[in-house]
């Protein structure tokens, strides 16, 4: 049963995501709104732990793009298998995953 | 898809009701249905007409009203929640003896019950928050 895990909060400010990660089981989603698009970034101290997620555990991981523009982030620096979706995506990642969670 | 949405943090706090009206519009663009939008906490500011931005802001509380009028959405607001945060409508400021009341166009207040109720009516249940 596939769950779909939102964090909204900067990895630098909160542990959210940190936990998140600790939380997830292979076939889950992981979608990076708000604050928390700043994560989805390259060479930041997030990243290994991201990719190890997306490479060894299956775990998909997401950032919302009008989140990562209106931070003026570009999508080309998110990290190489992250994906980047818009508001439709978010609501078919909803669809997809059968339970959210909202790392609040 | 059926969906309930919770928001838990109010207007211009951070973006959790930002996050949820353009959630709430794509989803209903691509034709599923929204069941209840439940606003709890400082959710529940969300709800007032009395919010006045600048022109040139976002205008959420009358974006959840026209988003409500256009797609017949049910915005409940938690009535416990509502009185210590002052948003009252006609009814509730009349039991409490007060001369105002201020709820936006397309909410009403009511209790968690809804909230229980819209959890086990949805497919899917999303919490907006802080």
């Amino acid at each position: 049963m596939a769950m779909l895990h939102i964090v909204n909060k900067s990895p630098f400010e909160r542990n959210a995501l940190k936990s998140c990660l600790g939380h997830t089981s292979a076939g889950d989603s992981i979608l990076l709104i708000e604050d928390a698009v700043v994560g989805a970034l390259t060479g930041t101290v997030m990243a290994p732990e991201l990719q190890v997620a997306m490479q060894d555990q299956a775990v998909a991981v997401y950032a919302l793009g009008p989140d990562l523009a209106a931070r003026g982030l570009s999508a080309e620096r998110v990290l190489p298998g992250l994906q980047v979706v818009d508001y439709a995506g978010f609501v078919d990642l909803t669809v997809a995953n059968e339970k959210t969670q909202s790392w609040l | 898809m059926k969906y309930t949405l919770m928001i838990n943090e109010g207007p211009y706090q951070h973006q959790a009701s930002d996050t949820a009206l353009q959630f709430a519009r794509a989803a209903l663009e691509k034709g599923h249905e929204i069941f209840r939008v439940f606003f709890y906490h400082d959710g529940v500011n969300n709800g007032t007409r009395l919010a006045v931005p600048p022109k040139d802001d976002r205008m959420l509380q009358k974006e959840w009203s026209e988003l409500a009028e256009k797609h017949g959405l049910d915005l409940v607001i938690c009535i416990a929640a509502a009185q210590r945060r002052g948003l009252m409508d006609a009814s509730e400021a009349k039991r409490q003896g007060l001369n105002a009341d201020n709820i936006a166009a397309g909410f009403r207040i009511s209790g968690l019950g809804q909230l229980i109720e819209g959890g086990i009516e949805a497919d899917r249940t999303l919490v907006f928050g802080d």
